[in-house]
């Protein structure tokens, strides 16, 4: 009996605790009023609470007594707790939610940057991107070419990016510079970039007012982020009448660290004996190219990667002289190329990062040209046809360059960060040069040691403003110099999903290296850029305007002593200004891909041996590009389209007169150019899992109009005859099959159990 | 004195029932609600008053589980735009559940919420959220091999997949077969999951058309 009170008296009291409620009911909205919806209410340690409806109101009851703390979440806000006292009256509450700062929804400073191959931020360029661009044929530079604040220069390799040569734009692999990133320069032809784009994750393409991690590039980098590890383990090769390959990615089973080997063999003679080519090849180009690469995850997540690659290649070419009918010009090339870079990125405590990177690369070219008769036997000249004598020659020169760099990263509180750091480049340079004319063999050389030291602050001040503030120094110990370059970027969010950024600069960059051989007397040439951007980007779309000014000064001048001989100074000046747009379009038609960029340029400058301000060579008024690209689900099979155009470029011939003194003889325009390429793959075993071997058939056939470009002229000496540079081969047509065989465990799971 | 320390214990074996049986009932109260719940604000609220459950009680995932799962439920409407945002909030609930325990449960809520981030835009986010979708149905099979919600969240990934890419009906059928096998052998504990067998049903009945 006594039990059984004591358990009613238990019970009453349980329940009687029910019936004495108290009411608490209220709001719950941001800082500007705005209702947040969702947001949780809860007393603490108890099951009584209510969420937020979409006018921000809610309203609960609870048995809960005396004080009590309330707590008030959602995700993205900071959380809120806040006392109550619950006697029974009914309480109102009116919460007010601060957003947390977050790197997702925080503005990013997009002036003059592109940045690709970032899935969270809504990619602009991939790697598939790069390989599904007609015209490219997988080269990453001539991808970057459809984007806007490139120009269309068929004849040089290099991105020749508003108003600025194509040695102004530099290219960076995980944070160091390489020093030759295309294959030697063949005159009048463009060659590749040395690395393939599925080597890397993120592109970043910025065309002026980029971070002060990076110097030494008057206009333009681009930023390549090689990939971590891989999904898999894969063997892969690749066959075409131009190339064959073969390649492995290993993974390790815990899935922390892989290595891969890649050997491929490029010789284009049974293609060039098919198509005929302009040049007459009397070597046929061939490249042998391996790499090899190590990646480990390290413990706290951290990566430690290592790259290298060796590349050697040859050939020999043989063109009509402008001088005269009956002799051909002569050139051959053969290099060596080993590239080397390791670089480690570790997470240390307290909002640390640390990223350390080394690299080493060596460039040995011997190229030569002789003058040759119709027969193509050497023809020689006396001194006093110096013009024809001078063309016959040879050069043997190597680039070395060793870079070590760190970066050290800290956040501070919320998503800002500092992050500063330094860098050291050890430089040598040779060049041995042999000329009939005179008897010239001389050899130059020189050594450089560059440092940079560099600091640079991301300050979110809400999620909707952001400033970058950077400052770099640097220091040339070949020109004896120092710089000192700040950098300021700032955006704001004016929608959802639109922004302005504002950004500004300036920018050296040291005299190249077949200017220092001859005057080390010479300073830094220096740029400065004021950007101004708008951009609005969904997950489908983007759309960017961007405007700019930039002024040129100290640029490189050649000040002829002899009429062979000069040096160089620095008072050549400059100016670009001008407006691109960029339109991408994934959404309105299923599985079409289209973007459109558009380039207004209006540059002069006064560099090398121009007489005076002038529009550079290379630069074009308008330059306009579409890229399409469709797959269709049904036959596995993509078409790609490319079109671009640009308004003709300024030619010049200057001739040194006496004085000596240069001379603007001749000067006009070329004609307008335009290009329509097209590409189609074929992937018979996409979506396959349990096909053994992914096989991807590829075809590209590039200006498919026939379109006879001309990118400038070369003019005689006596400035008579002007010859046109013109691409080898109207057209150029790629065929080839890519197979991997891949180790993909993750179906194994659910195969074993049914 | 023994009689008190029996009373005592006694008090306090029936506070505690009394408490475990108030996690109960709110658990199942709250479980045929989320059955029935149909608007986003209805689960959202639910997801919350879950999470307080588990917030209260500590030790439980199972509250952590509704919570997600509930969530899971907002994020299938096609009105809810953001599903980056809402995946957040999944996941926020599974990590606080799997600080308790990891099963195979809370893997298969794991791969819906990846699933759901995938499918913004597969074309582009099949290596990222895709990859970590596939992974958590691997883990969760490893937890327990005999889940049929596991079996029904990959046939429901393979039917969704065009046959060219490797999926279609043919793909999808038996793994919806061996879903609805496990459903009928089941014999699922006091408040554990228990959906997914109406939906295979249906499916494995699509494919059989």
């Amino acid at each position: 009996m006594k039990r059984k009170t004591a358990l009613s008296i238990a019970f009453i009291f349980l329940a009687g605790g029910l019936y004495a409620q108290t009411t608490v009911s209220g709001t719950v909205k941001d800082p500007k009023g705005h209702p947040i919806r969702g947001a949780s209410i809860t007393i603490k340690d108890s099951y009584d609470g209510a969420t937020a409806d979409s006018t921000g109101a809610f309203r609960f009851k609870t048995t809960e007594k005396g004080t009590m703390t309330l707590t008030i979440t959602n995700i993205g806000y900071n959380p809120v707790e806040q006392p109550v006292n619950l006697t029974g009256e009914p309480v109102t509450l009116h919460v007010v939610m601060k957003e947390q700062l977050s790197e997702l929804k925080a503005v990013t400073i997009t002036a003059g940057s592109f940045t690709a191959g970032d899935a969270k931020r809504g990619a602009v360029l991939s790697s598939l991107d790069v390989a599904t661009t007609a015209g490219s044929n997988a080269d990453i530079t001539a991808a970057l070419k459809t984007l806007p604040g490139a120009q269309q220069v068929g004849e040089q390799e290099g991105l020749f990016v508003r108003g600025g040569a194509g040695y102004e734009a530099k290219q960076y692999i995980d944070g160091t510079l390489v020093n030759n990133p295309y294959f030697t320069s063949v005159p009048d032809i463009a060659t590749r970039g040395r690395f393939s784009p599925f080597l890397f994750k993120g592109t970043v393409f910025s065309t002026g007012g980029y971070s002060a991690l990076y110097g030494q590039a008057l206009s333009s980098v681009v930023l390549l982020e090689s990939i971590d590890l891989p999904e898999k383990s894969e063997v892969d090769a690749s066959i075409s009448p131009i190339l064959v390959g073969i390649g492995t990615q290993q993974l390790a089973k815990d899935k922390k660290s892989s290595y891969g080997i890649t050997y491929n063999y490029v010789n284009v003679g049974l293609y060039f004996k098919a198509i005929k080519q302009q040049p007459d090849y009397f070597k046929m180009p061939q490249f042998h190219n391996g790499d090899a690469n190590f990646r480990i995850r390290t413990k706290n997540g951290g990566m430690i990667k290592y790259y290298t690659t060796f590349a050697y290649n040859e050939l020999g070419l043989r063109r009509q002289d402008v001088d005269s009918l009956y002799t051909k010009d002569a050139f051959g090339l053969t290099n060596h190329n080993w590239y080397n870079n390791l670089s480690w990125r570790e997470y240390l405590n307290n909002g640390w990062k640390m990223d350390l990177g080394a690299s080493y690369s060596t460039n040995l070219d011997n190229l030569g040209q002789q003058i040759q008769d119709a027969y193509n036997h050497p023809k020689s000249f006396p001194d006093s046809v110096f013009w024809m004598k001078g063309k016959t020659f040879a050069i043997d020169q190597n680039q070395q360059l060793s870079q070590v760099k760190a970066v050290f990263d800290k956040k501070l509180g919320g998503i800002s960060s500092i992050r500063f750091g330094t860098e050291y480049w050890y430089s040598y340079n040779d060049q041995h040069y042999r000329s009939p004319l005179y008897n010239m063999d001389s050899l130059y050389k020189f050594r450089d040691n560059f440092n940079a030291v560099f600091a640079e602050s991301d300050i979110f001040l809400t999620n909707e403003l952001a400033a970058k503030l950077g400052v770099r120094y640097e220091h040339s110990s070949i020109i004896h110099r120092s710089d000192f370059a700040p950098r300021v970027s700032l955006a704001y969010r004016t929608g959802p999903e639109a922004q302005i950024s504002l950004a500004y600069g300036i920018f050296y960059q040291k005299p190249e290296n077949s200017q220092l051989f001859y005057s080390s007397n010479v300073g830094f040439t220096k740029a400065t850029h004021y950007i101004i951007n708008y951009q609005k980007m969904s997950k489908d779309r983007i759309f960017r305007i961007e405007a700019y000014y930039k002024k040129y000064e100290d640029l490189i001048k050649t000040v002829p002593i002899y009429y062979n001989y000069s040096l160089y100074n620095n008072s050549g000046s400059g100016y670009a200004k001008g407006f691109e747009l960029f339109w991408r379009d994934k959404k309105t038609i299923k599985d079409f891909d289209y973007w459109v960029s558009y380039s207004y340029l209006d540059t002069k400058r006064d560099y090398l041996n121009y007489t005076e301000q002038l529009m550079p060579n290379f630069a074009a008024t308008h330059t306009a590009s579409i890229v399409t690209k469709k797959f269709f689900t049904k036959i596995k099979s993509g078409f790609n389209l490319t079109y671009s155009y640009a308004t003709g470029r300024p030619y010049y011939n200057f001739v040194l007169a006496g004085g000596p003194k240069f001379e603007l003889a001749e000067q006009g325009k070329t004609k307008s150019y335009q290009s329509l390429n097209f590409s189609a793959e074929y992937v018979p075993s996409i979506g396959n899992t349990k096909a053994k071997t992914f096989v991807v058939l590829f075809a590209s056939m590039s200006n498919v109009l026939g379109y006879n470009a001309v990118y400038g002229y070369n003019f005689s000496y006596s400035g008579q005859y002007k010859q046109p540079i013109t691409p080898p081969a109207n057209r150029f047509y790629f065929i080839g099959c890519f197979l991997s065989w891949g180790v993909d465990r993750s179906q194994d799971a659910i195969n074993n159990n049914l | 004195m023994k009689k008190l320390i029996f009373s005592l214990a006694l008090l306090a074996s029936l506070a505690a029932s009394a408490q475990s049986d108030k996690y109960t009932q709110m658990m199942q109260k709250n479980i045929a609600l989320l059955d029935s719940a149909k608007s986003i604000d209805d689960l959202q609220s639910l997801a919350s008053t879950f999470d307080r459950i588990g917030d209260a009680e500590k030790t439980k995932w199972l509250p952590y589980y509704y919570a997600a799962l509930a969530q899971t439920w907002v994020g299938w409407n096609p009105t809810v735009k953001d599903k980056d945002a809402n995946s957040a909030k999944i996941n926020a609930y599974l990590a606080k559940a799997e600080a308790i325990e990891k099963n195979s449960e809370l893997y298969a809520v794991e791969n819906m919420s990846a699933t759901q981030q995938m499918l913004v835009d597969p074309q582009t986010r099949w290596a990222t959220y895709g990859k970590t979708a596939g992974e958590a149905l691997q883990k969760g099979l490893q937890a327990d091999p005999n889940n049929p919600r596991l079996y029904y969240l990959q046939g429901m990934s393979l039917f969704g997949t065009p046959p060219q890419f490797g999926g279609g009906k043919d793909k999808a059928k038996p793994l919806f077969e061996k879903s609805v096998a496990l459903y009928k052998a089941a014999h699922p504990e006091l408040l554990a999951p228990t959906w997914g067998q109406q939906q295979a049903e249906a499916m494995l009945e699509q494919c059989s058309k």
